[in-house]
């Protein structure tokens, strides 16, 4: 199973609610997956500054005076927001590099959960609505964001094995189904340099489209290769920094439904996820097609 | 006319309230309402209701049906009206993959598209559509009829046994040992029936249809093929 939700905002004032909307989308898809759940959020960019999100197992040991050792580490001033067991890191965009670099030495035990301007990624193990509570999803601004509840099929029930999965700068992706191929996928991004966490199948889609986008195409056709070399199940929701997509493989019996009205378009596992969505009674509702390409840009 | 909220009473007992009625009271008129995507409504019905459910429903509604009127005023989530054994159906909006699948009897209409998967398995139910379907419909279709008014995806009628198959528009691709068939005038009667009870009356003529059945080449193991196994 698995439960996928999303949301692109086009009304600028419903921006404040994301996380709101978002959170009790996430929360009625429990039923798809109690495992574990996680979500994207991209909250907009500060002009010149970029976001490191970071796990710990062993919060209190690992975010004391992390802000501070950063900031001696690279010589520039560093933000630091501690939300349960993620912490947002907030730098100069130009010390991504040299702030990763630190951190692995800094703290060893830290996992990056994402970087990028906008994107922020917090999942941890545990029912939807004690991880949105743990984080405060529900007070979150921005203006896309996709959450993902687990129950897990290919990998163990981790922090880690939790989705959205994000390989790229802002960029992440969450998945419904299982794929076949990705041992020997993830093998021939290791060759091209791409770098894993987990033993994952999602994460190798994730890096399969990262991969495609740095190598200089568009999301839509990172998405449209992936329907030649990604072989299984899979309903795909894509976030990058301005944009939201969503593809299904030719067979297509992982659901989706999608809505859109002039304030939004949203995306849903089932048409529950999206009942309690301003509008949804006039929206347009449509289940996307197999092998096609779904996506929008701010 | 009874009125159920199902957010309030939840869906056990609605189910349960529906199947007591059998046989013991006259009032045959209900309605559904605060449905926000349920799963599972109305489900095994076996009385002569008419059944209105207000809004777009989740997995299976009007599944197992038998003697009941459904409405379906929204769409309709994955297997609408599964193994159908009598009485109707209709949505009147759209309806999500394996509609009417497995469908022994009565009659499923859907005014807007079926996704893929649409009457597979169908074994006597008849199934209107006034959009398009998506792949895989009727795969191993075994009796019954589907009339599509618009467009079908790939692969219809893979493995097809006796059911009838009638497009108007295109077909993407044809499944394995389906093919087109002549159309004679007990198929156009048939058709003109089905349209009129499938209310696409006026939508469409017997005419403009194209009929599709089994070339009958999978009933039996060609010897043949054996080096093939």
């Amino acid at each position: 199973m698995c439960g996928i939700v999303g949301l692109f905002l086009k009304d600028k004032s419903l921006e404040p609610k994301l996380g709101a909307m978002l959170t009790e989308m996430l929360i009625t898809m429990t039923d798809r997956g109690p495992d574990s759940a996680g979500i994207a959020i991209y909250g907009g960019a500060n002009d010149g500054r970029a976001k490191i999100t970071v796990q710990s197992a062993a919060p209190d040991k690992d975010f004391a005076r992390l802000d501070q050792d950063l900031k001696d580490a690279i010589g520039k001033p560093v933000l630091m927001l501690v939300k349960s067991t993620h912490a947002v890191l907030e730098i100069p965009a130009d010390q991504v590099e040299s702030a990763r670099t630190a951190l692995a030495h800094l703290r060893p035990d830290l996992k990056i959960m994402s970087v990028g301007d906008s994107l922020e990624i917090y999942k941890e193990v545990g029912l939807p609505k004690d991880v949105a509570s743990r984080f405060d999803v529900s007070k979150m601004h921005g203006t896309h964001g996709i959450g993902h509840t687990r129950m897990a099929t290919e990998s163990a029930v981790t922090t880690m094995g939790a989705h959205p999965f994000s390989t790229g700068p802002d960029q992440c992706l969450v998945h419904n189904g299982s794929l076949s191929n990705h041992n020997g996928l993830r093998r021939e991004l290791i060759r091209e340099g791409m770098t894993f966490e987990t033993q994952n199948d999602t994460e190798v889609a994730a890096a399969y489209v990262s991969h495609k986008l740095k190598e200089g195409h568009n999301l839509g056709e990172a998405l449209e290769s992936g329907l030649e070399d990604l072989d299984g199940f899979y309903t795909f929701v894509v976030g990058t920094k301005d944009g939201f997509g969503v593809v299904r493989d030719p067979i297509a019996c992982k659901p989706a439904v999608m809505a859109e009205t002039d304030q939004y378009v949203a995306f849903g596992s089932e048409y529950r996820a999206m009942v309690n969505l301003p509008g949804i009674e006039t929206a347009r509702v449509w289940e996307p097609e197999p092998a096609t390409v779904y996506f929008w840009n701010h | 006319m009874q009125t159920f909220d199902l957010a309030a009473r939840g869906l056990r007992e609605l189910n349960q309230t529906l199947h007591a009625v059998k046989g013991t009271t006259n009032q045959t008129a209900w309605e559904i309402i605060n449905t926000k995507g349920s799963h599972a409504i109305a489900v095994g019905v076996d009385a002569p209701l008419d059944i209105t459910v207000h809004g777009t429903t989740g997995y299976y509604c009007a599944g197992m049906n038998k003697q009941a009127t459904i409405r379906i005023k929204g769409h309709a989530g994955p297997g609408v009206a599964e193994n159908m054994m009598s009485g109707a159906v209709i949505v009147d909006g759209n309806a999500s993959q394996y509609a009417g699948a497995t469908g022994r009897g009565g009659l499923l209409v859907i005014k807007g598209n079926a996704s893929s998967r649409c009457g597979v398995s169908m074994k006597g139910i008849d199934i209107v559509v006034h959009g398009n379907i998506g792949h895989m419909s009727a795969f191993m279709a075994q009796s019954g009829s589907l009339v599509v008014l618009g467009d079908a995806g790939d692969a219809l009628g893979d493995s097809l046994y006796e059911a009838r198959l009638f497009v108007r528009g295109k077909v993407k691709s044809l499944g394995s040992d389906c093919i087109e068939k002549e159309m004679r005038p007990e198929h156009l009667e048939l058709l003109e029936d089905l349209l009129r009870r499938g209310e696409a009356t006026g939508k469409a003529r017997p005419e403009e249809f194209r009929r599709y059945g089994s070339a009958r080449q999978l009933y039996n193991f060609n010897i043949d093929n054996a080096s093939a196994y």
